[in-house]
C-alpha cells in the first residue's frame, strides 16, 4: 500500500502551493514550535531517538544519536552546519524541499539548533543552486521578520541562520570537507578523529545533519517519534524522498514509506520502466556511488538500508537510476567513474591516481579495447582504494566500478570478444 | 582532478562597484570576527558577476586583500571549485551542459552535439560572435528533469536537442526564454496526473493544532475532553 496523503510531510514538494511563510502555515508549519522548545533539549533529543530517523544525506547514521554526541557545557559556541551540497549523481530531493518547502527546513534548524544548544547555524548549499539558494533566503529573511528566529524571538532560543554556498565541488558533501569549503579553504576532507562533535567548524562542537534529516524534525516531534517509527519497517523507519531518474516513463520526486517494494514505486509513480518491467536491465539504487543491481534482483527488491546492504549495494540517498535494456551499462559506469575522476579532491594518492586509472580502462573496455585478464584487474585495483583514502569517496568511486563486474562480467567479455573480431577481420 | 589555470590575458585591475562592496560587507558579517575568509567563495562569486562571468586575476586579489588572506589562498579557491571560470565567457551564454550519467541515459550527448555545431567544436572555447561558450558538467541535481543545461542562474529542463537549439536561439536573439521543464510540467512532479498530494485536508488548515492531542498538559479540563493519545516517554 502507498503511504497516505495525511502521512506526507513534505506537502509542496513540487511547488504547487505558496512556500512563504502565509502558506507554510496553512500546511502547518511552525505550529507548536515554542511549546516543543519549552519542553527542553533533552526531550527533542529523545524524540527524534524514538522516531529512529536515520540520516537521509546517505550514510544512515541514527539521527537522535548523533545530536547526543554534543558537548553539553563547553565554554566554546556549537554550530549547526546543514548540509545542502546535493551534488550525487541521481539525488534531487533536498532542491525541491529549499526552493518549495523551505519552512520546514527553518524550523527544523531552529529545533535541532535548540536541542543541540546551537544558537548559530548554517546552511552550505552548492553552488549551482543559485535560484534555490534566494528562495531560501526570501523564506529566512521572512522568518527573522517575524521574529521566529534571531535575536530576541518569540520562541525564547536566540538563532541565527545563515546561507552560505560552494562553488563546483561535490567533495564538499562530505562533511570535514564542507567544514574546510566553509571556512574560505580547498575542500579537502580532515582527518577523523577528532570528530566534528569535538572539533568542527572554527574548531568548535558542530553537528553536520542533511537537509531532509533537518527539514522533517518540526513534524516527528508534532506526531511524535512513535508515528515516525511505526512507518516504514524496523530499523529502517519514517517517510523518505524518493527519487527516480532515467529509464522509467515519468521520472520525479515523491515521499513514501521506507521499505517500499521498488518495483511498486516505479509502477505507481512513475508510469513504469519504459518499454515495460521486462524491459529493465538495472538499478542504481542510492545515488551513484551505489554498486547497480540487476534486474532479476530488482523484481523483489524493498527500498531501505538493510535490504540493500544485504545486496552489497545501499540506499543512499534514496536516488534510484533506472537502466532499461536499451542502456549501454559500461558506458553509464565508465561516465561514473569520469565524475569520480572529475570530483577527487586530489588529497590521497589511491582516491587521485586511482580514479583517474579506473576510468582510462573503464572507457576503454566501454569499447571493447581490452583484454579480459583486465576485468580482474580492474577489480583488484578498485579495492585498493576502498577503505584506503580519508574520505569515502575513494569507496564511492570504487563501489560502482565493482558491481558493474561483480554483475556484468560477460557483458564486458562479449565487448572484448567482439571488438578482438571485428579486429582481426580488419587485419586479414 | 581537473587541471585549471588562469588565462594569460587579463585586465589590469578590479574593484567592486560600491553596490556590490556593500553587500560584501553584509556578507562577512555573516560569519564571527576572524573569520572573515569564511566569505571567499561568495565573494569571489559575486566578482564573477560583476566582470561578466569569469573571475579575471586582480579579482581574486581585491578580494584576498579584503579579507586578508594571503594572494595563495585565493588562487586556491579559485582554481579547485569549477564554478569559477577562469577565462572570458560567452557574453550572451556560457551554456552549461550536465553530461553525467543520469542526463547522458535521457540523451544529454544530443546536447553536447548541439553545443559543438551552434558554439565552438571544444568546452570553454567562445563562439566566433564571442556570444556563446559551453562546458560538460558535472550533475546539476535536476536528474529527474534529464537532461538540462545550466545558463546564468537558471537551468533549461527536459530537453530535446530541438529545446536546447530554440533556447539558444532565444538566448542570440536577446531574448529570456522560460527557466524550467520545456515540456511544461511543473519542477519534478511526475508528468500528468498527480500520483500524491491530492488530500484537500492537507491545504484548507483543518489539521492546524492536531499535535496538542498528544500532550494532556494542553488539555481543557484534565484528561476526557480531548481524544486520548500516547504520552510520549521521557
Amino acid at each position: 500500500m502507498l503511504l497516505e496523503d495525511k502521512d506526507r510531510i513534505f506537502t509542496n514538494i513540487y511547488g504547487f502551493h505558496d512556500s512563504g511563510l502565509k502558506g507554510a502555515r496553512a500546511r502547518g508549519s511552525w505550529d507548536g514550535t515554542k511549546f516543543f522548545i519549552d519542553k527542553g533539549h533533552d526531550w527533542i533529543i529523545s524524540e527524534m531517538k524514538t522516531s529512529g530517523l536515520r540520516g537521509r544525506g546517505g550514510a544512515g547514521f541514527p539521527t537522535g544519536l548523533k545530536w547526543s554526541f554534543m558537548p553539553k557545557a563547553v565554554p566554546r559556541p556549537s554550530y549547526l552546519v546543514i548540509n545542502a551540497d546535493e551534488s550525487e549523481p541521481g539525488s534531487f530531493k533536498d532542491r525541491e524541499i529549499m526552493r518549495n518547502d523551505p519552512h520546514l527546513l527553518i524550523e527544523g534548524a531552529l529545533l535541532a539548533g535548540f536541542a543541540m544548544r546551537a544558537h548559530t547555524s548554517y546552511i552550505y548549499i552548492r553552488g549551482e543552486f543559485i535560484r534555490e539558494r534566494e528562495r531560501l533566503q526570501r523564506a529566512i529573511d521572512e522568518a527573522y521578520d517575524a521574529k521566529l528566529i534571531g535575536k530576541n524571538n518569540i520562541h525564547g532560543w536566540d538563532f541565527d541562520l545563515y546561507v552560505s554556498h560552494g562553488a563546483g565541488a561535490y567533495i564538499c558533501g562530505e562533511e570535514t570537507a564542507l567544514l574546510e569549503s566553509l571556512e574560505g579553504k580547498k575542500g579537502q576532507p580532515r582527518l577523523k578523529p577528532p570528530f566534528p562533535a569535538n572539533v568542527g567548524l572554527y574548531g568548535a562542537p558542530t553537528t553536520i545533519n542533511n537537509v531532509e534529516s533537518i527539514a522533517v524534525v518540526p513534524e516527528i516531534l508534532r506526531r511524535g517519534g512513535h508515528w515516525f517509527a511505526a512507518l516504514g519497517l524496523p530499523n529502517n523507519t519514517g517517510t523518505k524522498l524518493f527519487q527516480i531518474s532515467g529509464h522509467v516513463n515519468r521520472p520525479c520526486v515523491v515521499e513514501e514509506e521506507m521499505g517500499i517494494p521498488l518495483r511498486q514505486l516505479i509502477d505507481e509513480h512513475c508510469g513504469g520502466v519504459r518499454g515495460g518491467w521486462s524491459n529493465l536491465l538495472a538499478v542504481i539504487p542510492g545515488g551513484s556511488s551505489m554498486p547497480l543491481i540487476p534486474a532479476d534482483l530488482c523484481e523483489t527488491l524493498t527500498m531501505d538500508f538493510d535490504s540493500l546492504s544485504k545486496l552489497k549495494s545501499g540506499l543512499g540517498t534514496a536516488a534510484i537510476i533506472v537502466l532499461d535494456k536499451s542502456a549501454d551499462v559500461v558506458k553509464a559506469i565508465a561516465r561514473i567513474a569520469y565524475f569520480y575522476k572529475h570530483e577527487s579532491c586530489g588529497q590521497c594518492t589511491p582516491c587521485r591516481e586511482g580514479t583517474g586509472w579506473m576510468w582510462r580502462v573503464l572507457d576503454r573496455m566501454s569499447r571493447g579495447e581490452a583484454e579480459k585478464s583486465e576485468i580482474d584487474r580492474l577489480f583488484d585495483v578498485s579495492k585498493q582504494i576502498e577503505g584506503h583514502t580519508i574520505c569515502a569517496l575513494g569507496d564511492a568511486a570504487a563501489w560502482p566500478v565493482q558491481g558493474l563486474i561483480r554483475h556484468f562480467r560477460p557483458e564486458i567479455e562479449a565487448r572484448i570478444d567482439a571488438y578482438k573480431a571485428a579486429h582481426r577481420q580488419a587485419a586479414e | 582532478m581537473a587541471v585549471r589555470r588562469l588565462s594569460p590575458d587579463q585586465p589590469r585591475d578590479f574593484a567592486f562597484t560600491p553596490e556590490n562592496l556593500a553587500w560584501a560587507k553584509e556578507t562577512i558579517a555573516k560569519f564571527p570576527p576572524g573569520k572573515q575568509a569564511s566569505a571567499i567563495i561568495p565573494l569571489l562569486w559575486r566578482a564573477q558577476e560583476q566582470s561578466g562571468g569569469w573571475l579575471p586575476e586582480p579579482a581574486l586579489r581585491h578580494v584576498a586583500d579584503m579579507l586578508g588572506v594571503a594572494y595563495i589562498r585565493a588562487y586556491e579557491v579559485a582554481t579547485f571549485y569549477t564554478m569559477f571560470q577562469l577565462s572570458p565567457v560567452g557574453a550572451k551564454a556560457h551554456v552549461q551542459v550536465c553530461g553525467t550519467t543520469p542526463c547522458m541515459l535521457r540523451g544529454a550527448e544530443g546536447l553536447i552535439d548541439i553545443c559543438k555545431r551552434r558554439i565552438a567544436e571544444h568546452p570553454h572555447e567562445l563562439s566566433e560572435d564571442g556570444n556563446f561558450s559551453w562546458e560538460e558538467v558535472e550533475c546539476l541535481g535536476c536528474c529527474a528533469n534529464a537532461p538540462v543545461v545550466q545558463i546564468w542562474k537558471d537551468t533549461y529542463e527536459d530537453l530535446t536537442p530541438e529545446a536546447l537549439d530554440k533556447v539558444l536561439g532565444a538566448f542570440a536573439r536577446g531574448a529570456a526564454p522560460k527557466p524550467g521543464s520545456q515540456v511544461g510540467r511543473k519542477t519534478s512532479s511526475p508528468e500528468g496526473p498527480p500520483t500524491s498530494l491530492a488530500d484537500p485536508a492537507l491545504y484548507d488548515g483543518s489539521r492546524l493544532g492536531d499535535w496538542r492531542a498528544r500532550f494532556p498538559e494542553l488539555q481543557e479540563g484534565g484528561s476526557g475532553a480531548a481524544p486520548a493519545a500516547e504520552k510520549p516517554k521521557g
